[in-house]
């Protein structure tokens, strides 16, 4: 066989399974596919070692019978993930030469189940950002071209070298990270799927802090299948995360049935904004019809705070972000500034900040000092996470009212060009996470599944949002609209 | 609320990075536009609304208050941009 590294993670474990290839087969494959794709600059560290090492205790387990669900599987790991003995820099100068001493959790368990990891994925710094656009790295690339164009586009972000890399066929699928978009929008920019589960329901020990109120880790897959199987890997309780939730984990997988009869599916008004393309309305359009095709009923709702949910993330996540960041200062981990003869303890943290930060990172934490300084606190951090109680309500209160799943546009426009973005104003940027956002401000689980391409011919996605802790009903649904829309579109490969 | 080059300056240095002088009036400028985009909250009315402070309902958990971990100082040290003698190392702090 060839080009496994094709295939998603159900069929490649299928085959693994039945005895049809191997670990170290698929590995290699992706291994050479990896190698050949620097253009798209979503791998940064490689681990071909690491990745061949895996794959062979794999095989003997797989031969010995003890296969678990993600059991040499390949997959690239996000470089916010802590992973031991391996380069861990969030993307960031400030974190230059740091090798872990320890394994986060969630890439602990994937290993655990067996999964292969390829080396660490291109991101915004610290997930700062919605295009991959402030990384250390550089920009990672999609693989994707507007037809007839051979303009670099994002992939999104900032977990954008994972929708990359698996839209590239680089990996089988890839860990992302969620804060306010971070998963969801790389992945509908990329014709992939992407989770954020519910807040509490992965593990965020290990995992770089940006926000830690809204931070939340999720799998980005080739299909609604492959994220069901890489999500129960990932979940689970952890007493080393005082806010991971003490809940069994189902078998999500088993729940993909397709069966969506009776369920009630909700609009909500408010995301219906000035400026949408006529094509992206079209297309939300177009799922609440298949949904409804599949037995679902289609109910208007209203979300009534939803404007202020980008407002509200841009004090709360900067706020915790300014709090979360001051650990990087030059003592205990990464870059130090050089110092000039009579420079004291002050200037080597002004310096080696200043130096270690990128421009985003340095506005976002700034921004969070000035919000939660002296005099301020309450009129932007308190009044931010009351507005943060209201739009948690309003989703509550469909919810209450019957509501099982919401269905939104993922994003207000297909993918953008590289440094299209450049001189706009930031708040322009951050328009990008206006439908992805309120999601992680009430907790929610939310889910991008690729639903169409645009004139130009690049993917466009679907977002559904669940009820707390039913990731199963909602991957459920999510398949029901996969099935309907049946997008099979993939980039031609350029690079 | 405007922000002014001194709020600027003052705000860089609480967050312990160094800004040039000269790139403070773009700095000023920038926050202006961020923190415009956030008085839109003023809009709503939060009268008797809480400030969220988990957004799941919880108790932090407990455990006996007991040394659980330990015992790892050369791992600890293993990062650090200078380490000696067993310590993280820092310029003068005290003349």
């Amino acid at each position: 066989m060839s080009d496994l590294n094709k295939l998603g993670l159900a069929e490649a474990r299928d085959l693994l399974r039945k005895g049809e290839t191997t670990s170290v087969e698929l590995t290699n494959d992706c291994l050479k596919a990896i190698d050949a794709a620097d253009a798209l600059n979503a791998f940064v560290h490689k681990t071909p070692e690491l990745a061949l090492e895996r794959a062979k205790a794999a095989d003997a387990r797989i031969q010995e019978g003890d296969a678990p669900a993600m059991c040499g599987l390949p997959i690239g790991i996000k470089d916010l993930f802590c992973t031991k003995g391996v380069d861990s820099q969030a993307a960031s100068r400030i974190l230059e030469g740091f090798k872990p001493e320890y394994e986060s959790t969630v890439s602990q368990q994937l290993a655990d189940a067996g999964a292969v990891m390829l080396g660490k994925l291109n991101m915004d710094e610290f997930a700062m950002g919605s295009s991959n656009e402030t990384s250390v790295y550089g920009n990672a690339v999609s693989p994707w071209r507007r037809d007839g164009s051979d303009a670099e586009l994002t992939p999104g972000g900032s977990s954008g070298g994972s929708a990359s890399a698996v839209a590239a066929d680089l990996c089988l699928a890839a860990t992302g990270t969620d804060t306010g978009g971070s998963i969801r929008q790389p992945a509908a920019f990329t014709g992939t799927v992407g989770i954020k589960p519910t807040y509490g329901r992965c593990s965020r020990w290990g995992v770089v802090a940006f926000a830690s109120s809204l931070d939340q880790a999720g799998p980005m897959t080739k299909s609604v299948r492959d994220a069901s199987i890489m999500l129960e890997a990932m979940c689970g309780h952890d007493a080393k995360d005082s806010t991971s939730a003490e809940l069994a984990v189902p078998n999500f997988e088993a729940m993909l049935t397709g069966d969506i009869k009776g369920k009630k599916i909700g609009i909500p008004k408010e995301y219906r904004m000035d400026g949408t393309p006529a094509e992206i309305e079209a297309l939300w359009a177009d799922g609440a019809a298949m949904l409804k095709d599949a037995g679902a009923e289609i109910v208007d709702i209203s979300l009534p705070h939803t404007k202020y949910a980008l407002p509200a993330y841009y004090v709360i996540a900067p706020a915790e972000a300014s709090s979360n960041l001051a650990r990087y200062d030059g003592v205990r981990y990464g870059h130090r500034a050089t110092l000039e003869a009579g420079d004291g303890i002050t200037e080597m943290y002004e310096k080696t900040r200043a130096q270690g930060f990128g421009p985003e990172v340095q506005r976002r934490v700034m921004i969070g000092t000035y919000v939660l300084s002296a005099g301020f606190y309450d009129a932007y951090y308190n009044r931010a996470r009351r507005v943060r109680t209201l739009i948690k309500k309003d989703f509550e209160d469909v919810f209450a009212a019957g509501i099982d799943a919401i269905l939104t546009p993922a994003t207000p426009s297909a993918a953008f060009g590289l440094g299209e973005m450049t001189e706009a104003d930031p708040v322009q940027m951050y328009l990008n996470d206006v439908f992805t956002v309120t999601v992680n401000l009430a907790g929610l689980p939310g889910i991008s599944v690729p639903a169409g391409v645009d004139k130009q011919g690049l993917p466009l996605g679907l977002q559904l949002i669940g009820k707390p802790w039913e990731e199963g009903d909602l991957l459920n649904t999510a398949y029901a609209l996969e099935n309907a829309a049946g997008f099979v579109a993939k980039p031609g490969q350029w690079w | 609320m405007s922000i002014d080059q001194s709020t600027a300056a003052k705000v860089a240095k609480l967050a312990r990075i160094k800004v040039e002088d000269d790139a403070l009036p773009a700095l000023a400028e920038e926050f202006n536009n961020i923190l415009g985009f956030i008085e839109q909250l003023n809009e709503v009315d939060v009268e008797g609304v809480e400030p969220m402070t988990s957004v799941t309902p919880q108790r932090l958990k407990r455990r006996v208050d007991e040394v659980t971990d330990g015992n790892q100082q050369p791992k600890v040290l293993k990062n650090a941009p200078d380490a000696r003698e067993g310590f993280f190392a820092v310029p003068k702090v005290v003349e």
